[in-house]
């Protein structure tokens, strides 16, 4: 097990070497560091000057990958892939552009993005898979072709509108909950309430109908035919057996967001003001932040990786069968 | 003058690839059945009904030229505009020109908010003031619901004559080819003229959904959008298409190191999240493009370059999914007894995949290029809020929800462009869902098991 894990992480290395890679040439390489200092500065304001202090103050002065002017190591060290992209793997992002640390602003924002993230995850999960558990309950009835007409319908709305229409239904029109804002601590439960359940109401759609195709598809099984042959319930089917078996393709989608939960809610978070990550993300995508820009792929990159480790490890848990040799 | 954009190039180019196609299906009865059986089912030619609805307002705005301008002698030299139009734009008349000052709700004769208007008698009062289009032909403002009610039973009667008299000459063609639904198709083409014909024969009078803040007419903007959707919902597939059939064929055909390096390739492009690796590009994309003008010598050009860019990013970015699914068929389809034959014949790599493999995995392109339509369309909407969607000049429901948002908060609401946006959007999506659903149960090998599957 332990031999196991300590492989998976490193076959992790060279992925996550590749990912940098792809960020160092999609950053520095399509356009130099002056393009940029051009497009930062405004048509208005471009000297060589300005572009040369530019590039000083935010490190990018430096030859891209072989300094031949220093000495030694530095040959190496004082380019811009060593300064900027390879000191992310040790968590050293660097400063954005309002001079502030990266690393101390993504820890500070973790904690909104997860007071967000958590419960929009797991109260998803369970409605979705209850919603999908009745489907398959009902199914073949009329019941269960209006609840897959109301989930075709309900992914067909764009996120944009359910932020957009409960924002003005609960905020605007009914003043349940404040429209944006957030506040530490236990104050903050106001403001997460209703991003929370928009976050839950709108993936109903697609989660309920995918985890329905799961069920059914694990109906049609021998095992199923054995229990209701032997003389078992139909509830007993579905939830002593079926719920069990179809565990490893719900933990497959599921385990693998776990990590990335951290990144938090793009849309929500800028709609409602709540200061995480997914807000700063945008921030720095609206601003053209671009060092922020490169340590969130980053970050995204390695919690993908520990999600698709997660994942390993849990089919161990719910299927005894799998060993990880 | 005709104007050729790119993305126009490419999408008549897929129209002409799929009429292909249709053709070639058409003599191969293997090929047909499938669709045949997509066709069997309600709900596709219901939504097949309305997708060529909104096809047909794609299309007609992915032809563009210049109008010529009416001046000088008959020896003068023909002098163009400079404002690209498209087919569209004519089709509609001069809904593109008959612009505001600002804000009007649906069926308006006034303007939203109040200005200073000056008497003849030199004083002047606050008021909302007429619009200069929206019930400009009226005579007294109290003559307008009448005139509309009018205009709009009008237009009814003459839809429902259409729709009577196209069904009564097509019935013998019907009849012809059982097995389709084709009272449902008929029923969704009355609902469809039912709600176009009063819209297009209002627009005339009206700004039948508003205006918006510049004071452009919602209605035309929200059929501009349609082309912006269908261009990224098709043009990306067509980059990921052959990228993702090549390399995932290859990786489960050839195995061994091929295969490592496929999948080292994708499972690096997957860690990454898929809205930061696009912003990322996109960002990257602002740059090249700010810094480089001399490139892009019109708006309309660059805005186009741009669209085709983000087609092409999100192209690049998505392709994993379709080159993982093919590897594992490829991985089986490769042990079978008959490429092994081939194989043992000497038959070349080349033709093997392409005699053999790429025939028997085309059912999962399929699936996959229709299920991936409706999620592109969504997510040029996001795209666009985040700021690296398409040109702010390129008029998208992404742009428009975008400008929308930030009127909630006027008092009264100004609700109406956001609503366009999301009735216009949730039926291409809807139906692009239920189309893509019974394409994959006509498709899916494991579906025509029982005869109708569930």
């Amino acid at each position: 097990m332990l031999s196991y894990i300590l492989r998976r992480i490193l076959y992790a290395i060279p992925i996550l070497v590749g990912v940098n890679l792809i960020t160092f040439a999609l950053f520095f390489v399509v356009n130099t560091p002056d393009d940029m200092a051009r497009m930062q500065l405004g048509a208005k304001r471009v000297t060589p000057e300005a572009i040369a202090k530019w590039k000083a103050e935010r490190g990018y002065d430096r030859p891209l990958v072989w300094n031949a002017a220093a000495a030694g190591t530095g040959r190496l060290t004082q380019t811009i892939f060593f300064e900027k992209s390879a000191r992310l793997f040790v968590f050293d992002f660097g400063a954005a552009e309002d001079r502030r640390d990266i690393a101390t602003e993504i820890r500070a924002r973790m904690g909104p993005s997860l007071a967000l993230a958590i419960p929009v995850f797991l109260v998803g999960l369970a409605v979705n898979i209850t919603f999908a558990l009745g489907m398959a309950f009902f199914r073949a009835s009329a019941l269960d072709f209006a609840g897959v007409v109301l989930c075709v319908a309900m992914m067909s709305i764009s996120t944009l509108f359910y932020i957009i229409g409960g924002q003005y239904l609960v905020s605007k029109l009914w003043h349940l909950v404040p429209i944006s804002g957030y506040d530490a601590g236990l104050d903050a439960a106001k403001f997460l309430v209703l991003p929370a359940a928009i976050g839950v109401l709108s993936g109903i759609g697609s989660g309920s109908r995918w985890y329905r195709t799961l069920f059914l598809e694990e109906m049609g099984k021998d095992y199923v035919r054995t229990a209701r042959a032997k003389g078992l319930a139909e509830t007993a089917v579905l939830f002593r057996h079926v719920l069990k078996n179809a565990m490893i393709p719900i933990l497959t989608g599921a385990v693998v967001v776990i990590p990335l939960l951290f990144m938090g809610s793009l849309l929500s978070e800028s709609f409602f003001g709540i200061p995480g990550l997914g807000s700063y993300t945008i921030e720095a995508i609206q601003g053209q932040d671009f060092a922020v820009v490169r340590a969130m792929v980053f970050i995204g990159s390695v919690l993908y990786i520990a999600g698709l480790l997660l994942t390993d490890l849990s089919y161990t848990l719910v299927d005894p069968r799998v060993r990880l040799e | 003058m005709p104007v050729i954009l790119v993305t126009d190039v490419l999408v008549w180019l897929l129209v002409a690839a799929a009429a292909g196609y249709a053709y070639y299906c058409r003599r191969h009865d293997h090929l047909a059945a499938p669709w045949r059986r997509v066709f069997a089912s309600r709900a596709a030619m219901v939504s097949l009904v309305v997708l060529c609805a909104y096809l047909a307002a794609g299309l007609a705005d992915s032809l563009h030229f210049r109008a010529r301008l009416e001046s000088g002698g008959p020896g003068a030299p023909a002098a163009y505009s400079n404002e690209v139009m498209s087919l569209l734009d004519v089709a509609v008349g001069d809904l593109r020109t008959r612009s505001e000052k600002t804000y009007s709700a649906p069926f308006a004769t006034r303007l939203y908010a109040k200005e200073l208007i000056e008497l003849p008698g030199g004083k002047s009062v606050r008021d909302y003031p007429r619009l200069r289009f929206g019930g400009a032909h009226l005579k007294t403002e109290a003559d307008r619901g009448a005139d509309v009610a009018a205009k709009a039973l009008a237009a009814l009667a003459a839809a429902v004559a259409v729709w009577g008299a196209l069904g009564w000459a097509l019935r013998g063609f019907a009849r012809s080819r059982p097995g389709v639904p084709w009272r449902a198709a008929w029923l969704a083409l009355g609902a469809l003229l039912a709600l176009a014909a009063p819209a297009f024969a209002l627009s005339g009078g009206y700004h039948v959904l508003g205006t918006d803040k510049v004071g452009q007419d919602v209605f035309y903007l929200s059929l501009k959008s349609i082309r912006t959707s269908l261009v990224i919902g098709t043009l990306t597939t067509l980059v990921m298409l052959p990228l993702g059939a090549a390399v995932g064929i290859m990786a489960g055909y050839f195995k061994g190191w091929v295969d490592d390096v496929i999948q080292y390739a994708y499972t690096t492009l997957n860690s990454i999240p898929a809205v930061l690796l696009i912003a990322a590009s996109v960002l990257m994309m602002q740059v090249y493009i700010d810094t480089h003008p001399e490139l892009f010598p019109t708006t309309a050009q660059r805005a186009d370059l741009r669209l085709l860019f983000l087609c092409v990013i999100l192209g690049l970015t998505s392709w994993t999914g379709l080159a993982r699914l093919l590897r594992g068929e490829s991985l089986k389809l490769r042990e079978l007894e008959y490429i092994q034959a081939a194989h043992a014949f000497g038959v070349s790599h080349a033709r093997i995949i392409g005699r053999h493999i790429l025939p028997n995995v085309m059912h999962i392109i399929i699936i996959s290029l229709v299920m991936d339509f409706s999620g592109l369309v969504l997510a040029e909407a996001v795209l666009s809020y985040v700021g690296v969607g398409v040109d702010p000049s390129t008029t998208s429901f992404g742009t428009m929800i975008n400008n929308a948002r930030l009127e909630m908060a006027r008092e009264p609401m100004v609700w109406w462009a956001l609503a366009a946006a999301f009735w216009f959007m949730f039926v291409l999506v809807l139906v692009a869902n239920l189309f893509a659903d019974a394409v994959r149960d006509g498709f899916d090998p494991r579906v025509r098991v029982g005869g109708g599957g569930a």
